[in-house]
């Protein structure tokens, strides 16, 4: 590419004193001030009255939560697999084995006690992404508050409290062996 | 040392430094709201009252800031020179807050006690009259006082760019205090030419003279002693217009606000010269600087504006129907309740000066979200090469115009 030399646009007197183009530059600003004031409106939305959660796209990340199916079984088996993956750590997992005499004795394996710490979490999915038995979902809340560090643990029964029931999921356990 | 100067002194001071730091803290939300709502957003609009509902359009915000500013943790870094690092925010707030003395808030106040005061109450108290300026100092030297004040604050920049023992605030400091000392220059050349005119350093003799004859920058004057127009001040209206802008420009400069604010901007410097700085000493270096940028403001009015006086001469109208000797039926009233006296036009003048300074607040605020910020090279070829030239052409011109063409 050849160069090109750039010519300095030459200026008149009076455009060499740069008041006209302060003055052009304010008559803009102050054009926009005049129409946020009266005409269409600033474009923040006032947030605690105004939110957007009927837009919120499918692929948003909320705070995440565990599942039960619709057999009333919870999906977890404590395969930690999540705890590994999760980068700010935040997933505590102490799996226990489930009594023989339960009807799912063949899963083997369930969490006694899962904790998130909400604070750690960055909602990144991942849990989500890696979890084998579609266990751990993100959803879609995003103001997650409390008053104090352990209001802001969620154990495993908030978990599956905000996770609920989910339908339509692969249910490899159901098979006869 | 008289006692009613004294009493009227300290009721003076703490009246106009309590407007004057309320200003400050107008200023500060004034600033946040005005510049989001030039870019098409809201700025602070839920403080209001704290804890109830009422929202005030977020009127409240400035006390929210005060009070984090309190609460909040206020540490000295350790590689710091804590003497100076201490020291240095108290020079940048106290010299701005020391000019506002001499500033003219209103027109002369005179007020006499009223007669319904029963016998029982003490002589001094039944016959008391009061006959103050409305400025806390009235100094023959007003504006020199001013400049000479508000040149302490440099000391307090480079102390705090020097103290804080770090890269930038180092830099910021050298380049502010170098940007503060070359703009000193063109803000007291470009004066000299309004002294001329004047005649007088006294800075209320100058809105007096202003409140007869029309103000520097409106030479009208309909009503009273000097009604008319009068080509002599049109034809000097042309270089105190350019004294006008190069005072406003370097006014610009002195309280380092944009487009000059090259040693506290955040793209280039973090923060400049308070970057190590934490709540209340940060406080006070925000405070000092719209402190400094009021004052200015009020000395810019004071000269240019005509003060505390209506534009066209309507003072005399003002006296006529405010003053002492007015004749109708709210004056009545109120003399008699009140007390006799020029108070009422001292209150309105006061006013008006109020609002002046604020509208030159707002320009402040409006070129700082419209223009962008000099080169550091570009900004001292201003001050030293253009700058210096005009005021000093002007001074000649100004001095040649009055004394061959209007004698004097």
């Amino acid at each position: 590419m050849a160069t090109i030399t750039v010519k300095r646009p030459k200026l008149s007197l009076l455009e060499k004193t740069y008041l006209p183009a302060i003055f052009k530059g304010m008559v803009i600003t102050l054009t926009h001030a005049v129409k946020t004031v009266f005409g269409k409106g600033r474009v923040t939305m006032q947030y605690p009255e105004e939110t957007w959660d009927s837009e919120m796209p499918e692929h948003y990340r909320g705070a995440p939560a565990l599942v039960t199916d619709e057999q009333g079984r919870e999906r977890c088996v404590a395969c930690q697999l999540c705890e590994f993956i999760c980068p700010p750590r935040a997933i505590a997992i102490l799996p226990e084995e489930i009594p023989e005499d339960d009807k799912w004795a063949k899963v083997e394996k369930r969490p006694k006690v899962f904790e998130i710490d909400m604070i750690r979490c960055i909602y990144c999915g991942l849990c989500e992404e890696v979890c084998p038995e579609q266990a751990i979902y993100l959803r879609k809340d995003y103001a997650i508050v409390g008053t104090s560090r352990e209001e802001m643990v969620h154990d495993k029964d908030r978990l599956y409290e905000i996770g609920g029931v989910r339908t339509g999921l692969v249910n490899k356990w159901n098979d006869l062996k | 040392m008289d006692l009613a100067f004294l009493i009227a002194s300290l009721v003076k001071i703490g009246v106009f430094f309590g407007i004057t730091m309320g200003l400050v803290s107008l200023a500060t939300y004034g600033e946040r709201r005005i510049s989001a709502i030039m870019q098409d957003r809201s700025g602070p609009n839920r403080v209001g009252v704290p804890y109830t509902k009422f929202r005030l359009a977020g009127l409240g915000q400035p006390i929210a800031d005060g009070i984090k500013f309190l609460v909040k943790e206020d540490f000295t870094p350790g590689h710091v020179k804590k003497f100076y690092f201490i020291l240095a925010p108290c020079l940048v707030l106290i010299p701005a807050l020391l000019t506002l003395s001499v500033l003219p808030f209103g027109a002369h106040f005179a007020h006499e006690a009223p007669g319904w005061l029963p016998d029982w109450l003490p002589a001094w108290l039944t016959s008391a009259k009061v006959s103050t300026p409305m400025a806390i100092a009235d100094l023959d030297v007003g504006p020199l006082f001013v400049f000479a004040i508000a040149s302490l604050t440099v000391y307090g920049i480079v102390l705090a760019g020097w103290s804080s023992n770090s890269k930038y605030p180092f830099l910021g400091g050298i380049r502010s205090t170098s940007q503060m000392i070359s703009y000193e220059i063109a803000l007291g050349l470009s004066l000299i030419p309004v002294l001329i005119v004047f005649g007088t350093l006294n800075l209320n003799e100058m809105v007096e003279q202003q409140s007869r004859d029309g103000w520097l920058l409106l030479p009208v004057s309909l009503f009273g002693e000097n009604a008319g127009l009068d080509w002599q001040r049109w034809l000097l209206w042309i270089p105190l217009m350019i004294a006008f802008v190069i005072f406003m420009v370097s006014l610009f400069a002195e309280t380092n606000r944009t487009p000059f604010d090259l040693p506290e901007c955040e793209t280039e410097l973090v923060a400049g010269y308070h970057t190590e700085y934490s709540s209340m000493k940060f406080a006070l270096f925000f405070m000092g600087e719209y402190a400094a940028m009021i004052i200015g403001s009020g000395i810019a009015v004071t000269l240019f504006f005509g003060g505390w006086s209506l534009p066209l001469g309507l003072d005399a109208k003002l006296y006529d129907w405010f003053g002492a000797n007015a004749d109708w039926w709210l004056m009545n009233w109120l003399h008699s309740v009140v007390g006799a006296g020029d108070w009422a036009v001292a209150l309105i003048s006061m006013g008006v000066f109020l609002a002046k300074v604020v509208g030159i607040v707002l320009f402040f605020i409006v070129i700082r979200w419209t223009v962008p910020r000099f080169r550091y090279d570009q900004l001292m070829k201003l001050g030293w090469i253009w700058f210096f030239e005009i005021a000093l052409v002007n001074i000649l011109i100004v001095a040649a115009l009055v004394a061959f063409v209007f004698k004097g």
